[in-house]
Parts: structure tokens; sequence; C-alpha cells
């Protein structure tokens, strides 16, 4: 056996989990399999609470303390419920598009690290399952799969609804993917590793939330696309889609959709505050306490931290209406890659001068950020100012307290007379007033 | 060269999936099928090459390929259609025979190239230890050139598409959403429309609401044909139909608030 790298250096944390027994891999897959459904069924009752709570009414509170029982009801209720297949339906794709959606949710949660290194049954461990070299890239490749899961339900069940559902979500992955990853090379760049666990460990020093905003901002934005939540829910879009992509899905398949969502949401929200909010390590004021960031105490700043994406995703969901289709494209193509492009670029050539030329001085940055405001002042300075339409903005006259018509109102002239129908068998009948005409004739 | 004996079960297990994957796609009838069938060589072909110890390029190789280009395939085979079943006619006159030569010329470089480093001993190159950082230092340096040409061609190949797709296509006059609007309520909206005239005080102003003639009968002018009027009990007392053919003197009736279609006294 090789021995240990020293801790804290890259690839301390891979060469510990490395000589995990096979049992203590069993346990910790375990541990995270329950933690996801767990966190599945809080969250549901969690999201129906505060989206309730901001629409001004209870939410559910009758089953079990505070309502905490209703997920779970609400979960074994959708077990039994019958199973149902579409005739016109692709039998093997129909069936094996949720299992595809579910499996890769759970999967990019092993590369999450949720503490440092304990000791379980005397076993030296690091609290993650697997460290791998490239370990972000293991959520971006399971995030890709378990698009696969959405389109093909919608493909496969035969009907025009989830159709349409499945082609916006291929097209809304395609293109929210390009900004998440590119956001990504921004923390790789200034971590120096693609693992997890080293990601975490270079973040010691600050957190990449304050050293990268616009990565974080993208990243957040993607992400919420990503996980086709509202406001970017439109695969799913059920006051245009009927149900999207799971229309015609029952049962346990719709279930499993419905974890998979879940999953999803706290798989990102754990990876951005891996990437973006120093993983496992305490918040600044508690970190000064010494040993705050040993032992089995990080987990709750992990936890609390997700906690915090998981009330943003509530919060969005009950402040913003859906967007748009094509609203959401212009966002994703215009918007967000060109955004995170230029600030790929921007700290590179920060890294190579600071490689190069060692630490910039004070000065030099200002001076930099000066050039950068003139050149911005003047780029606003050059575009034109939009025009602003005057008409209709005049307020109607009022007289006492009801507004009138303008004096110059034209009355439009009486539509030509309406050709009266030949009666046909077929007419159906309508309302009391529309079969009074019918009888009139 | 000796290869160990996790990679040979893991090439035993990946490499008959990914053919069998490759022979799903050819023989497949339904089109998505074959790209789903491509999606599974893709995917093994991927864990073959964690298993041979280059992880960034397995991950690469799922996310890209899979992730990306394939997902391409299928929306666009889903744009085509659900039903959509493969022409049997030849469109490109002498495709086939191009086909089956440039296939047999491709196999041929493929036996050749595998027939060399199966034969030839591999000169050893010494591995960077850290994949990611070796794959991006090659790339950036020695096979810089290659990589810009490549590049290019892609977005030469972009633009292409894009100009043929916006070629024949005159730019389109877009209106906001506000014109759009006003054309709507103008056009064949406007006789069903509910603006009140001058003096009248509306107490209803929906479409569905037929309106009034002066003798309290509902104006037929007035009904829409593709929304159903309010139900007669709920308009309240006399809601008799006019006749068709009554000529009604139609002064603005004020009771349930309508316009009245008539011609105005």
């Amino acid at each position: 056996m090789n021995p240990l790298p020293p801790p804290g250096t890259p690839g301390y944390t891979q060469a510990l989990i490395a000589d995990d027994p096979i049992w203590l891999t069993i346990v910790k897959v375990v541990a995270v399999f329950a933690l996801l459904v767990f966190m599945t069924l809080f969250m549901i009752w969690l999201e129906r609470r505060v989206v309730g709570r901001m629409q001004q009414r209870p939410g559910p509170n009758w089953n079990g303390p505070f309502g905490l029982l209703q997920s779970l009801a609400d979960g074994l209720k959708l077990a039994f419920k019958e199973d149902i297949r579409p005739v016109l339906a692709d039998k093997a794709v129909f069936f094996i598009a949720p299992v595809i959606s579910t499996i890769p949710a759970f999967v990019a949660f092993a590369v999450i690290p949720l503490g440092p290194e304990v000791s379980i049954f005397g076993e030296r461990t690091a609290l993650q399952v697997a460290d791998l070299p490239v370990g972000i890239l293991v959520v971006l490749a399971c995030s890709s799969i378990g698009v696969y899961g959405i389109v093909l339900a919608g493909w496969a069940s035969g009907s025009p609804y989830p159709l349409l559902g499945s082609l916006r979500s291929a097209a809304q992955v395609i293109s929210y993917e390009l900004a998440l990853g590119i956001s990504i090379i921004g923390v790789v760049l200034y971590a120096g590793s693609l693992s997890t666990a080293d990601i975490v460990s270079a973040q010691q020093g600050g957190w990449y939330i304050w050293l990268l905003p616009v990565s974080f901002i993208v990243f957040a934005i993607s992400m919420v696309g990503e996980t086709n939540r509202a406001p970017f829910d439109l695969p799913e879009a059920e006051s245009e889609l009927v149900g999207g992509f799971h229309t015609e899905y029952s049962s346990l398949k719709f279930a499993l959709f419905f974890l998979a969502e879940y999953v999803n949401m706290v798989t990102l929200s754990a990876v951005a505050t891996t990437l973006f909010l120093g993983g496992w390590m305490a918040p600044w004021p508690l970190s000064l306490i010494p040993g705050v960031n040993e032992g089995w105490l990080p987990v709750v700043w992990f936890i609390t931290k997700m906690f915090v994406f998981l009330f943003v995703y509530i919060w969005l969901r009950g402040t913003l209406p859906r967007q748009r289709y094509d609203q959401f494209m212009r966002l994703g193509w215009k918007v967000l890659i060109p955004v995170s492009l230029v600030w790929l670029i921007a700290i590179a050539v920060l890294r190579v001068l600071r490689n190069e030329f060692g630490t910039i001085s004070a000065p030099v940055v200002l001076m930099i950020g000066a050039v950068v405001i003139v050149v911005a002042i003047v780029v606003a300075l050059m575009l034109p100012d939009r025009t602003e339409d005057d008409e209709d903005t005049a307020e109607p006259p009022v007289v006492g307290n009801y507004p009138v018509p303008p004096l110059d109102l034209t009355v439009p002239s009486s539509p030509p007379r309406r050709r009266r129908a030949v009666s046909s068998g077929s007419s159906k009948e309508t309302a009391a007033v529309g079969t009074g005409q019918k009888e009139d004739a | 060269m000796t290869t160990s004996i996790g990679e040979a079960i893991g090439f035993w297990i990946l490499g008959p999936i990914a053919l069998a994957g490759g022979l799903g796609m050819v023989f497949a009838r339904n089109a998505v099928h074959s790209a789903l069938w491509l999606v599974l060589t893709m995917l093994s072909l991927g864990f073959l090459y964690m298993v041979q110890s280059a992880p960034f390029l397995g991950f690469t190789q799922i996310i890209v390929y899979t992730g990306a280009i394939m997902m391409l395939f299928v929306f666009v085979l889903m744009m085509v259609g659900r039903d959509a079943s493969d022409s049997v006619v030849e469109v490109l006159r002498g495709q086939r025979v191009a086909a089956a030569i440039l296939g047999v010329g491709i196999a041929g470089l493929l036996v050749g190239a595998v027939a060399r480093s199966v034969t030839a001993s591999v000169v050893g190159a010494t591995l960077p230890t850290q994949n990611t950082g070796g794959i991006g230092l090659l790339v950036f340096t020695r096979y810089v050139a290659a990589l810009e040409l490549a590049s290019a061609l892609i977005v030469v190949g972009t633009l292409g598409a894009v100009v043929y797709t916006f070629a024949g296509r005159a730019k389109r006059q877009t209106a906001s959403q506000r014109e759009r609007v006003v054309a709507r309520l103008q056009g064949p909206l406007e006789k069903y429309g509910s603006r009140s005239g001058p003096g009248v005080f509306a107490t209803a102003d929906s479409v569905a609401t037929p309106a009034l003639l002066p003798d309290g009968s509902v104006a037929p002018e007035s009904l829409s044909e593709i929304i159903e009027a309010t139900a007669r009990e709920r308009l309240g007392h006399q809601t008799e139909l006019a006749h068709a053919g009554d000529e009604h003197d139609a002064s603005a009736h004020t009771d349930h608030g309508h316009r009245v279609t008539g011609s105005q006294a």
C-alpha cells in the first residue's frame, strides 16, 4: 500500500478513501442514499410549507407534527396507484426512462465531500463515497445522462405534449450545460484540481464566491435551468404542456421522476456549496473557533449551506413567473455564455499575470479597474437611448370619480350583419342564448 | 505490455456491450432506438477509457458525445417526428456505391492502424502523472495548430449551417408584443369587443355577455361564434332573441352596459 501523502495536499483524500474496507464503502453508499431519499421527502414538505407561507396559506399541516409526514403519505399513496401505459407508448423506452433519470441523480452525489477526515469504527476515512481526480466532471456527466430520462420519457409517451416537453428539455440542457461547465472551469483554474475534495481544501483561504462572483452567478442561474425548476421549468410547464414530459406517467414511474427532480436539486445545491461556499468549512465568525472544522461537526455546516440553496430554489418558485421559451434561450445563449466566456478569459489572464510577474500591486489593480470603468462609461454613452414612445401616455379624462371616454372618441361603425348559418344537423348545442338563436332560425 | 486482470475484465464486459450497441444502431428500425444504441456504445467507450486509467478522457467522452452530440441527434430526430420512417429511395446518385467504397476504405485504414499498434512495439511514451494537465499541455503546445484548424473548421461549418438556414428567408418585420395586441383587438375581435360608447356606464365588459337591444332582447350580431355566450338565466329578465330581419332602433341601452351594435342613432 502506498504511503499517505501529508494531510492538506492534493490527493490526500483520494488516498484516504482508497483504502476503505468494503463494508465502509457500503455503509457510506447506503447512508448517502438514505440521506437523499430523506431530503427529497423533507424538501417536498418544506417547499409546500414555504410556498404556502409566501402565498398566505398554511400548507400541509395535518399529518404528523407540522404536517411533516404528509410527503411520506403522498409517496406511499403514489406507489400504490395504478400504473398506466399509453397504447402508443414505446414500451421499452417508456419503462427505462424514469430509471435513467433517477440513477445519475444519486450517482452524482457520490463525489460530494460532506466532511473532513473522521473515524468510523476505528477506520480513518473522509466523509465522501468516492474522490476521483476528475470528480467535478462526474457531476456534469451525470446531469447530461440524467436528461436522457426526461427526453426519452417525452418521446416514448407517444403523445404531443410530452414530446414538446422533451424537445424543450433537450434544447435547454444543451444550452445551459455549456454555461454551467464554463463557470466550473473558473473554479478549477483557481483550485488547480478537478477533485471535489481538493477544491474544498483550496478554499481554506477564502471562499470562491468572493473570488469568482461572476462564475457563481452564472452557475446559480444555470443550476436552476439544469434542474428544470421554476422559473425555468419549461419541460413540464403545467400551464402550457399539461404536465410536460411526465404527462403520461403514473404510479411509481412518476414517483421516480419526482424523486429525480428533488435529488437533482439537492445534488446541485451540494455541488454549488462545494465549489463556491467552501464545502464543509465553517462560515467566517464561527471558523475562528478552533476545532470547528474537525470531526463530524462540519457536516452541519455543509447541510446548512445546502439548505440555503434549497431555500432559494423554493423562493424562486414562489416568486418568479415562468419564462417564455425564447426569453429563456436568449438568456442562455446571448447572456450567460458570452458573460462567462469573457469572465473566464479575464481570470485566465489574471492568473497568467500573477504567475509571470508575481503578485500584482494594489495601484496596478486600481488602474486597471479605472480603465475598465472609463471604457464602460464611454461605451454606455455611445449606446443610443431607448426612445420613449409617448403614445397612450395621456391619462383618460376623469369627471367626478368616473373615467369618461375621451371627447374625440370615434365609435366604430357597425359590423356587417352576420350571415345566418345554414342549419346543419351537426351543430352543437351551446348555451341558452345560442340555442335561442338556433330555435329562431 | 501487459494488461492487468481488472483491465481485462473491464474490456471483456464493455467490449461486447459496445459492439452490441453498434450492431443495434445499424439494425434498429426506429431512428430514435438507433440513436439510443449509439449512446450505449459511446457510454461503454467512455467506461473503457476509465478502466484504462484515463478518467478525464472517459468523462469528457460521456459529457461531450453522450451528453451533447447524441442529445443533438435525438433532438433532431424528435423534430423530424416520431413516426418518420427511413426512406429507401436513393436521393443522391451513386450514394450507395460511394458509401460502400469509403466504408471499405475506412475499415482498411482501421485494421491497418490496429494491426500496426498490435505488432509493432509501442514506443513507451512518458505519461504525465496528472491526466488532465497532461492532455491540456499536449493540446495547447504540441498539437495547437491541429486543434486550431479543427476548431476553425467547426466554426465555419456552424456559420455555414446558419447561413443556409436563413438564406432564403427575408428579414421579417417582427412586431412587438404591444403592436400585436393592438392589431388583434382592431382585427377580428373588434366587433365582439365591448368598448362602451360615450355616456354608457358599463356593468359587464365580457365578450361573452351579449349586447341587448332597446327592447331587452339579445342583439344577434353581438354573439360570438367562438365563445359560448352567458347562459340565459344569468342575464336576468327578458333575453328573447330578436328576429333576424328586424330593424331595431338601437339607441344606447344602458341596462347591461353594452354598446349596441346596431346603427347608432
